[in-house]
């Protein structure tokens, strides 16, 4: 066991020796399409996948993908598992009070509610949402019962199996699944959440964060990401 | 998008139907990364047990110290292991052991380093300083990964078994010790040649338990970033629609958790015999009602 770890340890002082500039290792979840999920090769790929890729590039470092659960995405951040988060998190002041944000590579988009029949009772009812998120505790906020769920798939099967009423969680994901669905359809108003979508830091590595901010702000300017908008959230969703 | 092509006719999945898109569904680079996971369980048992076996005894043995602040960190290590739930143990524990171990390094590698290492939420150590290093290659962020594990599972397990041992050591007769020290043995001769070699007949049927519970803690992985068969399976079950996968299909998640099932059944019965066995060989000549039947059958 020990040997293990000394081992280990000297392994990666051996790697450090080699290499002077470091790389920029991005947390995300791998579970939330369009944004970011595992393709068939297993493979982080989606929205994030090539923003992250583009922004990397941008930012003149080499960035490494990693996924993590979403409920401890936060604590490994800030103890430095990984540099940058990048996994559909939205902006809110809770979060800002632990990470430092980039500014928002989506601009506020509307969470939907997702039901199997248009007459769900959206603030009596059983509503599922994905733990830690705005829409979980939006949902507390309008009375209704809240139901949460680890991953955001389970929040889509909550619905259809019957345990929840509605399932509610960012309109740019629940799209493709509506869509997919014969049974699912939005119902309600849009909710609009959260202050858009953006990378989070430690607030002790403002560096890293000015270099990325840098490189939203040049793919908003030339269009880039609007491109990226499109191509992967839809014509709908809104853009810079 | 790649695609993995292991069968050559693969390369176009939307044609396919029946066992042909099967046998492609069953081998893209996920799935492989699905079969590779049992692996990572089955190797992390493997070191796991021994490992909480070897804390298990460490701590039986200071738990029942004559020294006593031995004997106090012994009963302490128990008691204080045993009280805390697994789950908050895993979240709290790996990250506190990380940067215990950042921390030391910080200290040898950059004496000059001028700023806090805590910053409000943050702990931030200098780069020469991190574990594994962040330009290191991701096998060596997944093997330390791991290795947090094995040692959070066997300090968590080690306290049961500790427990466990603990009992056991008290279960050897007592008129075996004193005749051991009437024949003249010191009592680390009695410790290791009579009571020792008896006391697991005692422990097997508590520590078989632990294996069993260990073998479906597994899934705890997940939260240290290690990538389990629980985690693919609900990562693969999960609904997926066309846009993104060339193999679309509805909730099959319980098709998957079946599977686990099966292999966990498997896997116990598997132990069971084997533990039997054990039993078996542990209980010839003792004193216990199964060394007895054994000897009348004999």
């Amino acid at each position: 066991m020990k040997n293990l770890v000394i081992g280990t340890a000297a392994l990666a002082m051996l790697a450090g020796a080699a290499m002077a500039e470091g790389t920029v290792r991005l947390g995300t979840e791998g579970a939330y399409p369009p944004y970011n999920f595992l393709n068939d090769a297993g493979e982080v790929d989606g929205f994030e996948r090539e923003l992250g890729d583009e922004l990397c590039k941008r930012a003149e470092v080499t960035c490494e993908w990693v996924t993590n659960d979403w409920d401890s995405i936060i604590p490994n951040l800030v103890s430095s598992n990984y540099d940058a988060i990048i996994a559909g998190m939205s902006i809110t002041a809770e979060r800002a009070e632990v990470v430092d944000f980039s500014q928002n590579y989506t601009p506020p988009s509307p969470s939907a509610y997702a039901a199997m029949s248009a007459d769900t009772d959206l603030s009596g009812g059983v509503i599922a949402a994905q733990t830690g998120t705005i829409q979980a505790n939006h949902v507390v906020d309008t009375g209704a019962t809240l139901l949460e769920f680890p991953s955001p798939d389970e929040t889509i099967a909550a619905v259809k199996n019957g345990e929840a009423d509605a399932v509610i969680a960012d309109k740019d994901y629940l799209i493709p699944e509506v869509e997919a669905s014969a049974e699912l359809m939005f119902v309600g108003d849009d909710v609009p959440l959260g202050g858009g979508i953006g990378m989070a830091f430690r607030k002790s590595d403002p560096e890293l964060r000015a270099k990325f901010d840098a490189a939203v702000g040049s793919m908003k300017a030339d269009g880039t990401l609007n491109a990226l908008i499109i191509k992967w959230l839809g014509e709908d969703s809104p853009r810079f | 998008m790649m695609r993995s092509v292991i069968f050559a006719y693969c390369a176009d999945p939307d044609t396919l139907a029946g066992i042909k898109w099967l046998s492609c569904y069953l081998t893209t680079g996920k799935h492989l990364s699905f079969y590779g996971s049992f692996g990572t369980v089955l190797l992390l048992l493997a070191i796991t047990a021994p490992t909480a076996l070897l804390f298990g005894f460490g701590g039986a043995t200071a738990a029942r110290s004559p020294i006593a602040p031995l004997r106090w960190f012994g009963r302490g290590y128990i008691a204080i292991v045993r009280g805390v739930p697994d789950i908050a143990f895993f979240l709290f524990f790996v990250i506190a052991l990380d940067q215990a171990f950042e921390w030391m390094r910080h200290k040898a590698l950059c004496p000059d380093w001028d700023q806090p290492i805590r910053q409000g939420n943050d702990f931030v150590v200098c780069a020469q300083a991190k574990l594994p290093l962040s330009t290191s290659a991701q096998w060596l962020h997944e093997a330390y990964g791991l290795t947090l594990a094995v040692l959070t599972f066997a300090i968590v397990f080690g306290a049961f078994a500790a427990n466990v041992l603990f009992g056991a050591m008290r279960a050897v007769p007592h008129a075996q010790l004193e005749t051991a020290a009437a024949y003249g043995m010191s009592p680390r001769q009695t410790f290791w040649r009579v009571m020792v070699p008896q006391m697991w007949v005692y422990a097997l049927p508590g520590l078989s338990n632990l294996w069993m519970v260990l073998i479906k803690a597994t899934p705890l992985l997940f939260l240290l970033g290690v990538e389990d068969i629980v985690y693919w399976a609900r990562e693969l079950g999960g609904s997926k629609t066309a846009r993104f996968t060339d193999y679309p299909h509805g909730d099959w998640r319980m098709w998957y958790f079946f599977a686990l099932l099966v292999f966990y059944l498997a896997f116990t019965k598997v132990s069971e015999v084997f533990l039997d066995r054990i039993m078996a060989r542990l209980t010839k000549g003792q004193a216990t009602s199964g060394g007895e039947a054994q000897r009348k059958a004999a």
